[in-house]
């Protein structure tokens, strides 16, 4: 579920609030977005892709709450992560397109 | 719902429920044959649904006639044999042609060793994103956010459809010539990755219009997933060995055919534990991204998935992966009622892969294809209506009364339902293994509900949504269990305990549809649309 807005990173886009197809977070007037609504969450991960400053944590595990640390979560860099890996954000290519996406079928066609 | 007039007032000749890939394509589409769109969403069009957090294969074959013929044959004798040649011809070719059209629209795919793109598989965030793209570049109106709550009709069929807006608060109507539901199937809350938002909702509106539905009984889809995790991608099960804790093998275990095994031992308590130390190392990479997500957990919790041993369950992604869905009665993917369309994964896959699960490839093409069908039809549809349009006089159809006043309805209600309903579709011993016995103790829970929620009325707020969901859920539960009590046979994915080998003379499809009184009847698969 997702657990971490961080406040040091968040810009306040809301971005995360329209993107999260559960609804869980609310808009916050002169503030960064809460999570309203915890338990909606469906742990897909898509707000963590959307988010332009990699300033929210979803933990993998979609029923329990682990209440880990911006500080740990930070320490075992994992802010952002997945974007990376997908390949969103700044000079980064889709990882859509990488070569291997066709070398495995070839390989275990 | 004629107390007062709606917050937001739309009208447009054809209107689209449900932003994932088959209704951005049917919008796509419509728009292309002239028709002015509007698309509503109940969560974000572009990362609702089961598509857009993961990656799929698509049936992307070339027109090759023996290629065409293998791939219409490989799911054919798993799907008892229920599915139709004409409509694997027609999905193959339409998937073909858009397949082709992402290209061109820029999505960013692989190339193979000669430079041209390879096309059998989409990432979901990429296609999504891009979907969304082109469906406003199209001109459609979209609103997130925007639950339908109930379709509007009259005596010359479904009109329109009148929803509630999560963000605004406000309620809203669109008045529309066509309307296409394309909501997705129905996985229980179960989070399972990307389903919760699929909540059975457009059953539960096309059979409040009086449409029908067929193939409930394949809804007993389950993925594969590691207890700590929402990511039921299953594919790379294939290279999996399942262990108990004490380290020795789960003899007969496995992805494809061993998930009863897996099954078994979870109802008696046993843990099985995976690791996919089958997969050969010079893959590993590979694997690595063409599935970013599925390592995603692992990575987060410090476990190697090639090496370690995890636990694993199997989450309930009913109709997602099942087959069943609204009755679509002729290639434009209507619905009996007029004006009324259904196209993806709310419609049923029962076509292209019988009874047989439409993960992974069938589903995605099967997406693409309806929504472009559907489209087009509910586009023509509209048009021959032309100005009467404008003077019908609609009324909603809700099963429940919808209310602006306050509701009767006691607080935490809605979710003691859920869980009720919950608890007679998840547990193996009632759905993925049935029984007469229990099918019929969980109609009887299931019938009560269903009076329950019947006698409510619902008042429009936040919670409104919730209620309806609900209501859907239980009406989807019924229409599953009576059609799986009808059929007294082992076929596709529908598994009688009591009844364990298909039987030849019960190849034929059940249609079934009703609210109050649930009913079931066989339909004949067309004697021309048997594969050879």
């Amino acid at each position: 579920m997702i657990e971490i807005v961080s406040e040091s990173k968040c810009i306040s886009c809301n971005l995360c609030v329209s993107v999260c197809p559960t609804n869980v977070f609310d808009k916050v007037e002169g503030g960064i977005p809460v999570i309203a609504r915890q338990s909606d969450c469906q742990t897909c991960f898509m707000c963590e892709l959307y988010c332009p400053v990699d300033a929210l944590y979803v933990d993998p595990n979609p029923e329990q709450i682990t209440l880990k640390s911006e500080e740990d979560v930070e320490n075992l860099g994992l802010f952002g992560g997945y974007r990376e890996k997908v390949g969103w954000g700044k000079g980064r290519t889709p990882v859509a397109k990488h070569d291997y996406m066709y070398q495995l079928s070839a390989k275990t066609r | 719902m004629s107390e007062r007039k709606p917050d937001l007032q739309l009208t447009a000749d054809v209107l689209v429920i449900g932003g994932g890939p088959a209704g951005t394509w049917a919008a796509i589409t419509a728009v292309s044959k002239g028709s002015k769109v509007v698309l509503v969403d109940k969560g974000y069009c572009g990362t609702s649904g089961a598509t857009a957090p993961s990656g799929t294969g698509v049936w992307y074959i070339n027109p090759d006639k023996q290629q065409r013929e293998e791939a219409k044959q490989s799911r054919y004798g798993l799907g008892g044999q229920l599915a139709d040649n004409r409509w694997m011809d027609r999905v193959l070719d339409r998937t073909y042609e858009n397949m082709n059209k992402l290209g061109e629209f820029g999505y960013p795919f692989p190339l193979d060793e000669l430079g041209n793109p390879y096309k059998r598989g989409l990432q979901g965030p990429e296609y999504m994103k891009l979907m969304r793209r082109l469906v406003l570049k199209a001109g459609v109106r979209i609103l997130d956010h925007s639950p339908a709550l109930e379709l509007l009709a009259d005596d010359h069929g479904v009109g329109g459809a009148h929803g509630y807006n999560l963000h605004t608060g406000e309620t809203w109507s669109v008045q529309a010539g066509a309307v296409i539901i394309a909501t997705g199937g129905c996985a229980f809350l179960s989070k399972a990755l990307g389903c919760n938002v699929l909540t059975g909702d457009g059953y539960l509106l096309a059979a409040e219009a009086g449409a029908e539905l067929s193939g409930m009984e394949f809804s007993n889809a389950y993925a594969i997933s590691p207890t700590f995790s929402s990511v039921t991608k299953t594919a790379y099960y294939r290279y999996a060995s399942f262990y108990y804790e004490d380290g020795t093998a789960v003899e007969g275990a496995g992805s494809q055919r061993g998930r009863s095994i897996i099954a078994r031992n979870l109802l008696q308590g046993r843990q099985v534990y995976a690791s996919l130390d089958q997969a050969p190392e010079d893959i590993h990479p590979l694997l690595r991204v063409n599935q970013t997500n599925f390592f995603l957990p692992f990575d987060r919790l410090g476990i190697d998935p090639f090496k370690d041993k995890f636990p694993v369950t199997l989450r309930l992604e009913g109709t997602v992966r099942g087959t069943g869905g609204i009755h679509i009665v002729d290639e434009t993917c209507a619905t009996k009622v007029p004006g009324l369309y259904a196209a993806g994964d709310a419609a049923t896959r029962e076509l292209i892969c019988g009874g047989f699960t439409g993960g992974g490839s069938h589903n995605a093409a099967w997406a693409m294809s309806s929504g472009s069908f559907a489209g087009e039809g509910a586009a023509v549809y509209a048009a021959t209506l032309g100005d009467s349009s404008s003077t019908r006089s609609l009324k909603g159809l809700s099963s429940s009364t919808l209310t602006r006043g306050a509701s009767d309805a006691k607080p935490n209600k809605t979710e003691e339902r859920v869980r009720a309903v919950q608890d007679e579709v998840a547990p193996y011993d009632r759905n993925l293994f049935r029984t007469s016995k229990g099918l019929n103790e969980s109609l009887s829970t299931l019938d009560h509900i269903w009076q329950d929620i019947r006698n409510e009325t619902i008042s429009l707020d936040a919670h409104s949504v919730k209620k309806r969901e609900a209501a859907a859920m239980t009406a989807t539960a019924r229409w599953m269990y009576n059609t799986a009590l009808e059929r007294t046979e082992t076929r596709g994915m529908h598994k009688r305990e009591d009844f364990p080998q298909q039987d030849a003379s019960q190849q034929y499809r059940l249609i079934s549809g009703g609210l109050d009184k649930v009913w079931v009847k066989k339909e004949e698969v067309a004697k021309e649309a048997v594969l050879h």
